[in-house]
């Protein structure tokens, strides 16, 4: 087993024709991932990268039976792509677009609710299964089918999880980047209920970053419902307050969001908190070794 | 992206908001043609800056003469104005604001955000305007008023009157006020704004409701869609090498550290920073350089490092994804040569092709230190600067 997505899982890429939906497709599609077509408005009835390119998520659903997208469009569209994909019955979307507007997001959110979408983003590297499903950018390579399963609001900082989980023989269940933007599709609540439930998953990595207050209530959501043992790190120690670290969501406001808070509520909750990027690996043997 | 005061203010008018009579000046010699048109007995000079505490730092003065207000100017414009939060460095002022005077009978405060939680915009109202937020929250939280605006029907009437008499408003001032709350709302909406804050809003003795003072910031992520308010960006109340790094496409924030750092991804390079501190050094910046990392855009990073002038040692930590390391390793050392670099670069490779890639470093020539691991590369940069 795992969380979300498998070798089952059939994926459309929107965006598909252009040079980041093409790259991340050819990638996916070594890697093994169900790709079934794609969508480029006007570019319908086409084959690209030997798939069919559809004018409309709806086109695209009712001939391949997808259930899942990934949206590589520029940001200026990807709220509309979200919307299509969740109108066109998607269960999965992931966004992988950088840079949308904050009131889009709003609108988008309540839209999703309605529907039952489940997104996955904007701004972050996709899910991936090992050696069944990869959708996103991350690299396939570093990645080992195993018993952890990731979630982070870093991209890079989930690869270096994947590859010191890599490194210790653990290997992953399923690697969740839920991105660096304030209002996103799924947090680390929901994805911490998937990995409690995943009997694949014995252990869990959690990464967090300053801003907002996901991670105590993430914290206070281990207390009571999650019996794996829990790692975590929390980034932006020393970021100033007031100061958008990249991410649109790292930041610290009017006394709120900073990591000292979160590594307390954490440390409170029993997980065992990595000080340094470069703990994760041990970080999580400790958790292992805590609850056995 | 923040406006100044009188930007906002121009902003709340086009909405129909109240605001007390002004004009923005940049140069002393209007002041006098300014105040006299604005009229009264009296007038208030203020300091555009991107801070609050302008008031505490000498940075808004009540006038009682034209020539008074003409001091005042030539006193407080091309100053730099030190406030508690934009302490140390402070920030230039190139216009002061000259304003009618009211006479105040309350001070309010009222505020719109987006809440992240929540994933609605709210309004935040309080009967304690003028004073720091914050402070009201942490201190009397009864004091702090709110409404969530669904985004299907927006702020709807029966919300502004909730806060109107929570506020102890009345009469006419109800209708005034719920007129006010929709056109900021709107306001809001139109301009993608991530925060509107004024405070004070006032209630003069006469029963009228006025902004005072505005601060409002811009969803970057919105700028593409907004570009009237995004040419109104005033750089020069930004760092000027976060400035430069803006306009080259690259994420840098100045700390006041002397390691300098290059990353790709933003958590990577947060964590970099807490990994140089936790081994005993002081990060000098925040960069990402994005998935890219190609030799021009190293060497542009490279050279925003450099303008900093305390760093010692710069610290170059890449997780190759898809980009293998061969092709990054090749990058850097293109731009350590083209740059002339002075100081150590310590490189903290990882991902596809990592020992080709640190092979390739070590055999440059060049003064680059090829680390194995995170904590490695930490532990030689903060090395490096102590030599």
């Amino acid at each position: 087993m795992s969380i979300l997505v498998n070798k089952n899982t059939k994926v459309l890429c929107q965006g598909f024709t252009g040079k980041q939906g093409t790259f991340h497709s050819e990638q996916a599609l070594a890697y093994g991932t169900k790709m079934v077509g794609g969508v480029t408005p006007g570019k319908g009835g086409q084959l690209h990268l030997g798939l069919p390119v559809f004018n409309t998520m709806r086109d695209a659903v009712s001939v391949t039976g997808a259930n899942a997208s990934v949206i590589y469009v520029p940001p200026a569209f990807a709220a509309d792509s979200i919307l299509e994909a969740s109108d066109a019955g998607i269960e999965l979307v992931i966004c992988i677009t950088e840079g949308i507007p904050v009131l889009d997001m709003l609108n988008v959110k309540a839209a999703l609710r309605a529907n039952g979408t489940k997104l996955i983003g904007p701004n972050c590297p996709g899910v991936i299964t090992p050696d069944e499903c990869k959708i996103g950018i991350m690299p396939g390579s570093i990645h080992m089918r195993g018993k952890v399963g990731v979630v982070s609001r870093s991209g890079t900082l989930t690869y270096e999880a994947v590859h010191q989980t890599t490194a210790l023989n653990l290997g992953q269940s399923t690697c969740v980047g839920i991105g660096g933007d304030p209002i996103k599709g799924l947090n680390f609540i929901e994805c911490l209920q998937m990995f409690e439930a995943d009997p694949e998953t014995e252990a869990i990595i959690m990464v967090g970053e300053i801003g907002g207050s996901d991670e105590e209530a993430a914290a206070e959501y281990i207390k009571s419902h999650v019996t794996k043992p829990v790692a975590a790190y929390i980034a932006g120690q020393t970021a100033p307050a007031g100061k958008r670290m990249g991410h649109a969501g790292a930041i610290i406001s009017g006394g709120s969001g900073k990591a000292a808070d979160k590594i307390r509520a954490l440390e409170l909750a029993g997980a065992v908190v990595a000080s340094s990027p470069a703990g994760l690996g041990e970080a999580v043997l400790a958790a292992i070794q805590n609850k056995s | 992206m923040n406006l100044h005061e009188y930007q906002a203010k121009t902003l709340l008018q086009k909405y129909g908001i109240p605001v007390p009579r002004s004009q923005v000046v940049s140069a002393a010699n209007e002041v006098v043609a300014a105040a006299t048109e604005i009229a009264g007995n009296a007038w208030v000079v203020k300091a555009q800056v991107h801070a609050g505490g302008r008031g505490k730092a000498g940075g808004v003065k009540v006038v009682k003469s034209v020539i008074e207000a003409q001091n005042v100017a030539t006193e407080l414009l091309g100053k730099t104005l030190v406030t508690y939060q934009n302490a140390p460095d402070g920030q230039p002022v190139n216009q002061v604001l000259i304003e009618e005077t009211l006479p105040i009978a309350r001070e309010l405060y009222l505020s719109m955000l987006v809440d992240r939680t929540l994933e609605r915009v709210v309004v935040v109202a309080s009967v304690a305007g003028g004073m720091d937020i914050e402070e009201i929250a942490h201190s009397s939280p009864e004091k702090i008023l709110q409404e969530v605006c669904d985004p299907l029907n927006g702020l709807v009437d029966f919300q502004a009157r909730n806060l109107a008499f929570k506020l102890a408003l009345s009469g006419d001032q109800i209708g005034a006020f719920t007129k006010m709350l929709k056109g900021l709302y709107r306001l809001f909406k139109d301009n993608d704004l991530a925060l509107l804050e004024i405070n004070p809003l006032v209630v003069t003795t006469d029963g009228k409701i006025f902004a005072l003072d505005c601060k409002m910031s811009v969803d970057d992520n919105a700028l593409y869609r907004q570009k009237a308010l995004a040419e109104q960006r005033d750089w020069s109340q930004e760092d000027s090498k976060e400035a430069t790094a803006h306009h080259a496409g690259l994420n840098y924030i100045a700390l006041n550290g002397n390691i300098g750092c290059m990353v790709n991804g933003a958590g990577l390079a947060m964590a970099t920073m807490d990994l140089i501190k936790l081994h005993g050094g002081m990060p000098a910046n925040f960069l990402d350089v994005g998935g890219g990392a190609t030799a021009e855009t190293v060497a542009k990073a490279f050279k925003i490092i450099l303008a900093d002038h305390n760093v010692k040692a710069i610290l170059v930590n890449i997780f190759g994804g898809i980009m293998r390391c061969d092709i990054i390793a090749e990058g850097i050392i293109t731009a350590v040569k083209e740059v002339g670099m002075q100081i150590p670069v310590i490189v903290r490779l990882e991902g596809t092709n990592v020992d080709l890639g640190k092979k390739m470093l070590r055999e440059s020539g060049l003064n680059i230190i090829s680390a194995e691991g995170l904590t490695d590369a930490a532990q030689q940069a903060v090395k490096a600067v102590a030599a």
